[in-house]
């Protein structure tokens, strides 16, 4: 589904990415971890078509077509979806609204119908009971005023709504409470199908009790310096990165 | 100067010609110019009472008077008033015969607006059948207002038919003195709209959607004079959404409320004139002059409106709270792109006690625009206790246009409490990148994104009009960022 070959990322002249390689397939879920600034973000904002990065080198696919001839809409409207690490707040627009332009831009983009008032409201309804979100929040404006985990919660709500090929998940566990944690992990779980994938960005290894990864990478100074199981988070939460870094550095130096 | 003024006359005004659609018909008009001859011919042909040629001559005597104000925030070349047509019968005839004549991308700006064909036709001045939709809507409307004592007709019916109404309220308001425009507008007005609700009567329908159609053709001068007596309500709609060309580059327009004691005026306009081309050329220039006075005791009117058209706007309705509690809004919503300008805002003159006044503005600029708000709220010595809460943001798009306000406060009592509230903000690259990433494009993010900022002002607008003016929004402002 998704595969990135050598890629290579800079902002204003610094490299942030270098040489990335990532191969993601049908029904799987990929957990990726690696200390603050070390890129994780710039990953996804770069599949999502982010464009003030710049591409220096790689490439990326994705459903077998360069990426990089979508614009950043296109790739949204062909499954890609982005929980973003720092949702951003849209006055005066209603979760409600918004969701059925989007909804209906996909549509249109797939030669469908737009959907009535009706049948979106009742995929309303039955997703906010899927996500167990509270009803009132999606009458409000899009994370306008909402609390931290409010709008972690309402990223989900949105993957659940758009129902992504790929999902993107950009440190949506930070800042829940546990409640919320199992929340999210719910929603994702029941969103799993054998058609779509999931990468979870994440700093801890509890999201990973409740999602199970089939693969956990490391990454380190952008590039992924490590990769294994569900042990592997376990591994790092105790031992921290820099056992990573020392054990790459003796893997790799002759 | 002068040149490019007469070459974007001329531009204006040969468009016509160049496609073929200047017909005989329409040699019913004055020759250019304006002198005390041109405004005995216009209130001839119109067949008026003694009483509004002499107000129409007393207006021209004191317009010669007057220098055209220079205070607004907007550039234009000089505007050569001798060289202008003061009186043309209104158009009859269609100008085209088919909808396959008209502009292909009027007509795709009318599809984006969802406007239904018929009215999409005769917007257009394409012909229509007689037995179209609106007009049978058009008389049953009428049936429902007779039956309720509300008047609702053109000025010039009202002055052959209601010429006390007219005589007793007219200029009561806007005075001819006023200023330069409403002096021009005084001598020279064309027609336009009088609606009168008598008392105790709630009109039982929006005075709107039919007349909207009439808007296109009412002329370059129009005046509106709207009288609500004690105890009555109504809620009025001027203006259209669909983008009106117009051969008449000046517009000057008056616009008259009255509220007696206990009534409430609601007036909802949306102004799209044609803004000229990407350089601003060939655009309608707005000068309007809007006024209500809450004459009675707690007596209630607001303005909203919306405005996205017109190369230039020069435009501040105005509220006089006379009586004790009495109430005054101001919701308005300004969108320039390109090169437009705009310098509109409000001013409320509180003399009663306990009177209350909200002042919402929304300013929303895009390209190389400018955008100004401009509001005075005075309180006079007997107002005690007026209140005012003024709130005016402005909306950057890019970094090329240009935002300003000037508020003006002139408090006459120590009771008053008067509140200003300010804020510039620009779409954020973040908040347009959540947007294409659930799919969205470009400008449909925009249009969302500045739909949410002016929900505010946009929610007090009726229903109908409301839907088309979100629309409308979207559109003013394609092309805006980037
Ligand atoms: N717009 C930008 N301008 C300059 N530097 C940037 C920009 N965006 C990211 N960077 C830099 O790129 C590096 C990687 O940032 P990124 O946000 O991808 O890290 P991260 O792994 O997501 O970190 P965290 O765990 O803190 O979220 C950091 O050094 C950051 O400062
Ligand atoms: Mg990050």
């Amino acid at each position: 589904m998704l595969s990135i070959k050598n890629l290579t990322v800079s902002i204003h002249g610094k490299q942030i990415i270098g040489g990335l390689n990532l191969e993601v397939k049908e029904g799987e879920v990929h957990a990726i971890m690696g200390p603050n600034g070390s890129g994780k973000s710039t990953l996804a904002s770069v599949i999502a078509g982010r464009d003030m990065f710049d591409v220096d080198a790689g490439e990326i696919t994705y459903m077998d077509q360069n990426i990089f001839d979508m614009a950043p809409e296109t790739r949204a409207r062909e499954g890609i979806f982005l929980g973003f690490q720092y949702p951003v707040e849209i006055p005066g627009v209603s979760i409600a609204n918004f969701l059925r332009t989007a909804i209906n831009e996909k549509r249109k983009y797939l030669g469908l119908e737009p959907m009535t008032g009706a049948e979106f409201l009742k995929m309303m309804e039955e997703k906010k009971k899927m996500v167990e979100i509270h009803s009132k929040l999606t009458n409000r404006s899009v994370n306008e005023g909402f609390s931290g985990g409010e709008k972690k919660k309402n990223e989900i709500f949105q993957m659940a709504m758009l129902e992504p090929r790929l999902a993107i998940l950009d440190e949506t566990d930070s800042g829940l409470d546990i409640d919320a944690l199992k929340v999210v992990a719910n929603g994702v779980n029941k969103l799993r199908r054998p058609d779509n994938a999931t990468i979870i960005i994440t700093h801890y290894q509890r999201l990973l009790d409740y999602i199970v990864p089939d693969f956990v990478h490391v990454l380190y100074d952008g590039r992924i310096i490590k990769s294994g199981d569900k042990k592997l988070a376990l591994e790092l939460e105790s031992k921290g990165y820099d056992w990573v870094k020392k054990e790459t550095k003796a893997d790799t130096i002759p | 100067m002068a040149d490019k003024n007469n070459q974007i006359l001329e531009e204006v005004t040969g468009s016509d010609y160049k496609y073929g659609f200047y017909t005989d018909i329409e040699m019913d008009q004055a020759p250019p110019g304006l002198t005390e001859e041109t405004i005995r011919f216009i209130s001839a042909k119109k067949n008026e009472p003694q009483f509004m040629l002499d107000f129409r001559l007393r207006a021209f005597q004191h317009w010669q008077t007057l220098e055209e104000p220079k205070w607004a925030h907007v550039d234009y070349p000089p505007i050569k008033y001798q060289d202008l047509i003061y009186y043309s019968a209104p158009r009859k005839q269609p100008k085209y015969d088919s909808i396959d004549e008209v502009d292909p991308e009027l007509l795709e700006t009318f599809e984006k607006l969802g406007i239904p064909l018929d009215e999409q036709k005769m917007l257009a001045g394409v012909a229509v059948d007689a037995v179209m939709d609106s007009v049978s809507v058009g008389s049953t409307f009428k049936k429902t207002l007779a039956e309720h004592g509300v008047i609702f007709c053109s000025f010039s019916e009202a002055l052959q038919k209601h010429p006390e109404l007219i005589k007793k309220y007219m200029g009561t308001v806007v005075p001819h003195t006023d200023n330069f425009f409403a002096a021009l507008n005084s001598a020279v007005f064309s027609d336009g709209s009088f609606a009168y609700i008598p008392k105790g009567v709630r009109c039982p329908l929006e005075l709107s959607t039919y007349f909207r159609i009439n808007a296109a053709n009412t002329g370059q001068f129009e005046r509106t004079l709207i009288v609500a007596e004690e105890g009555s309500y109504v809620s009025y709609m001027e203006g259209c959404t669909a983008p009106i060309r117009d051969e008449n580059q000046l517009h000057a327009a008056i616009v008259e409320i009255i509220a007696h004691k206990n009534a409430e005026v609601k007036y909802s306009t949306v102004q799209n004139w044609w803004p000229g081309d990407k350089q601003g050329k060939g655009g309608v220039y707005n000068f309007v002059t809007k006024r209500g006075i809450c004459e009675g005791e707690n007596a209630k009117i607001s303005w909203t409106q919306v405005e996205t058209g017109s190369a230039i706007t020069w435009k501040y309705p105005s509220l006089i709270l006379k009586g004790d509690n009495t109430t005054g809004e101001f919701y308005s919503v300004a969108v320039t792109n390109n090169k437009q300008q705009a310098d509109t805002g409000t001013k409320m003159i509180h003399l009663g006690k306990n009177t209350k006044s909200t002042i919402i503005s929304k300013g929303i600029s895009g390209g190389k625009s400018n955008n100004s708000y401009r509001g005075l709220v005075k309180t006079t010595r007997n107002a005690a206790n007026a209140r005012n809460f003024s709130q005016c943001d402005s909306l950057l798009l890019g970094d090329q246009c240009g935002a300003h306000t000037f508020p003006y406060l002139d408090v006459g009592n120590r009771s008053s409490i008067v509140e200003h509230e300010a804020t510039t903000s620009k779409i954020s690259e973040d908040q347009l990148f959540y947007c294409l990433q659930r799919g969205i494009d470009m400008e449909g993010a925009i249009g969302l994104i500045v739909n949410g900022y002016a929900k505010e002002v946009l929610s007090k607008l009726p229903m109908e009009f409301a839907v088309e003016a979100q629309k409308l929004l979207s559109i003013s402002l394609e092309g805006s960022v980037g």
